[in-house]
């Protein structure tokens, strides 16, 4: 199942990078074919205004991979500095950063990417900064633990007695060995945030109408659900493809990077 | 003196790990520090190190008081004085490979000559009885007595003066355990550090350790020469653990008494009032219950024991309750 997972993720990157190459203009309209069904021409069908649904779909994953990737990326540079700190020097920042970490992770991933994408505005940034901040609660907990569980490993204690300062330590001993489950996390946080931007831009709080993206082109699907459900049937196949691999991937790495199994 | 502590205190909370301890380890001594798990030993062997902050009391290194050092300062120091820890598995780092977590301590004092750094890792790995094609390899890749020789390479390449050997040989096979111990006294011998050897198990410390410190809930109850020790144990506790440990003659093991201690040790969090010992000691009397016993010598010899039953012409009899 790992396979499928990394074929069907190779595949998604494929299709946000080249596909755009070989689909037509995304907003090139043929009011000749609107809402035509897939055919030779339109493999995918047309939508309401006579754009290629397959274009818009190629175009879309660009949106969906940056929203997944940036964020992740975003939530992983801020949050695990955040968590080695608190969890590794303890003292007064470990309590403040977690009852902050707590109070946020009170509210559901999306009902506070909703709140943070309101704020920021409509906009790809905004999809961006407002999945990454809502991921960050998460990655600072999941650093934080993982870095109070190997400080107290007694290599940390042999690194200390070897004469090694904090940075030493924290960036050969500490980081080191807290990677797998946050590399495991980012292949959890990749899909959600790809659920998110499709959320917010299905709400109107995303990637705004002329620029297809797969939450946009659900919304303008609704409407024609009788008409051509093949319009709603491609972005939500999409998303699910593209979360179930990343899921079957992360699945895989779990297995690959557990030390026990390196044996 | 290599190490001189004094009165040292660790408290964990209200846990009173060890408290009020007094302890020195000459030049080239073997000192092997005896006690139960909970006793407060391996508490001890972390004061010295540094690894946690001693509440109070004094601790000298080679000296030079470094009770309460600040982190960097306490870095240069660490030449002096290295630790083995008890278990192979989590003392070295899973992402280095032995070769490098050899060469740590070198490079972290400055050492960084390429060429001199890998000729003193190979040396080293020979003395504890390494291959050289263990040099790329990883800790998962080695056995526990393996990966124990890692560890004592590790604490002996800078020729520290001072190793603080934490149950180095409980965690491993007996089978391995002899040839760990034999590899730690040779190595003693060849190269003359000082050396702190915590174990629960008097057995092996028996023809490794110069003197023995017996501790008993946070305090040295007993110690002396090892030979004395074994020999003539003063305190009851003391006697007890000789007699719990068997004897390789069947014949002697037939006819052997046995102490058997009843209950456990009590509380840390809150030591028994008067003689530590007294709730399982079996010739406990009232002075017992009410006042703690101090480490004395009135019979001489350099072997002191915490008991008001030594006396200068008397000493107690666990296996013949009054």
């Amino acid at each position: 199942m790992p396979m499928a997972g990394l074929v069907l993720v190779v595949a998604f990157v494929l299709l946000a990078l080249l596909g755009p190459l070989v689909t037509g203009d995304p907003a090139e309209q043929d009011y000749l074919a609107t809402l035509a069904a897939p055919s030779g021409a339109h493999p995918m069908g047309t939508d309401d205004l006579g754009r290629d649904a397959f274009a818009r779909i190629a175009h879309g994953a660009q949106v969906s991979l940056q929203a997944g990737v940036l964020s992740t990326l975003l939530a992983m540079v801020v949050g695990i500095p955040i968590g080695l700190v608190a969890g590794f020097y303890r003292r007064w920042l470990d309590p403040i950063v977690m009852r902050l970490v707590d109070v946020t992770l009170a509210f559901p991933f999306l009902v506070f990417a909703v709140g943070l994408a309101a704020i920021i505005g409509p906009s790809l940034k905004g999809v961006v900064l407002a999945l990454g901040f809502s991921q960050l609660p998460a990655i600072i907990r999941i650093t934080r633990g993982e870095v109070l569980a190997v400080r107290e490993m007694d290599y940390v204690a042999a690194a200390i007695a070897d004469g090694s300062g904090d940075g030493h330590i924290i960036f050969r001993y500490v980081l080191p060995n807290c990677a797998s489950p946050l590399i495991v996390q980012a292949t959890v946080a990749i899909p959600a945030a790809i659920i998110g931007e499709a959320t917010l831009s299905f709400l109107g709080l995303g990637v705004q109408p002329p620029t297809p993206s797969w939450g946009v082109m659900l919304t303008t699907a609704q409407q024609y659900l009788s008409d051509a459900p093949w319009l709603a049937v491609w972005p939500g196949l999409m998303i699910a493809l593209a979360t179930l691999g990343f899921n079957l991937l992360g699945d895989g790495l779990r297995d690959v990077l557990d030390p026990r199994s390196h044996r | 003196m290599i190490l001189r502590i004094d009165n040292l205190v660790k408290h964990y909370g209200p846990v009173r790990a060890v408290d009020g301890l007094s302890l020195e380890i000459g030049e080239g001594e073997v000192l092997g520090l005896v006690g139960e798990s909970g006793s407060g030993k391996s508490t001890v062997g972390k004061c010295v190190l540094r690894l946690t902050e001693p509440t109070s009391g004094t601790i000298e290194l080679a000296g030079r008081d470094i009770t309460h050092l600040q982190r960097r300062a306490m870095r240069p120091l660490r030449r002096d004085v290295h630790m083995v820890f008890q278990d192979p598995f989590s003392s070295l780092n899973p992402r280095f490979s032995i070769e490098r977590i050899v060469a740590e301590p070198l490079l972290r004092h400055k050492v960084t000559d390429r060429r001199e750094v890998s000729r003193r890792v190979g040396a080293m790995l020979e003395r504890v009885g390494l291959r050289q094609e263990m040099r790329k390899r990883f800790p998962h890749e080695l056995s526990g007595g393996q990966r124990q020789r890692v560890g004592l390479a590790r604490a002996l390449i800078l020729e520290p003066k001072l190793v603080v050997a934490d149950e180095p040989v409980s965690a491993l096979d007996v089978s391995v355990q002899a040839s760990v111990l034999n590899l730690i006294t040779d190595l003693q011998r060849d190269m003359g550090f000082s050396c702190l050897f915590i174990t629960h198990d008097l057995s092996v410390v028996e023809f490794l350790a110069d003197r023995i410190a017996v501790m008993y809930l946070g305090r040295i109850v007993e110690s002396g020469p090892t030979a004395d020790i074994f020999a003539g144990p003063r305190h009851p506790y003391t006697q007890a653990l000789l007699s719990a440990a068997p004897v390789a003659d069947p014949v002697k093991q037939r006819e052997r008494r046995r102490i058997v201690l009843g209950g456990d040790v009590p509380s840390p969090l809150d030591p028994p009032p008067g003689c530590r010992f007294h709730t399982r000691c079996p010739l406990a009397y009232d002075e017992c219950r009410v006042t703690e016993p101090l480490l004395n010598d009135p019979r001489g010899g350099g072997h002191p024991a915490a008991c008001h039953l030594v006396t200068a012409d008397r000493v107690p009899d666990a296996a013949l309750p009054r």
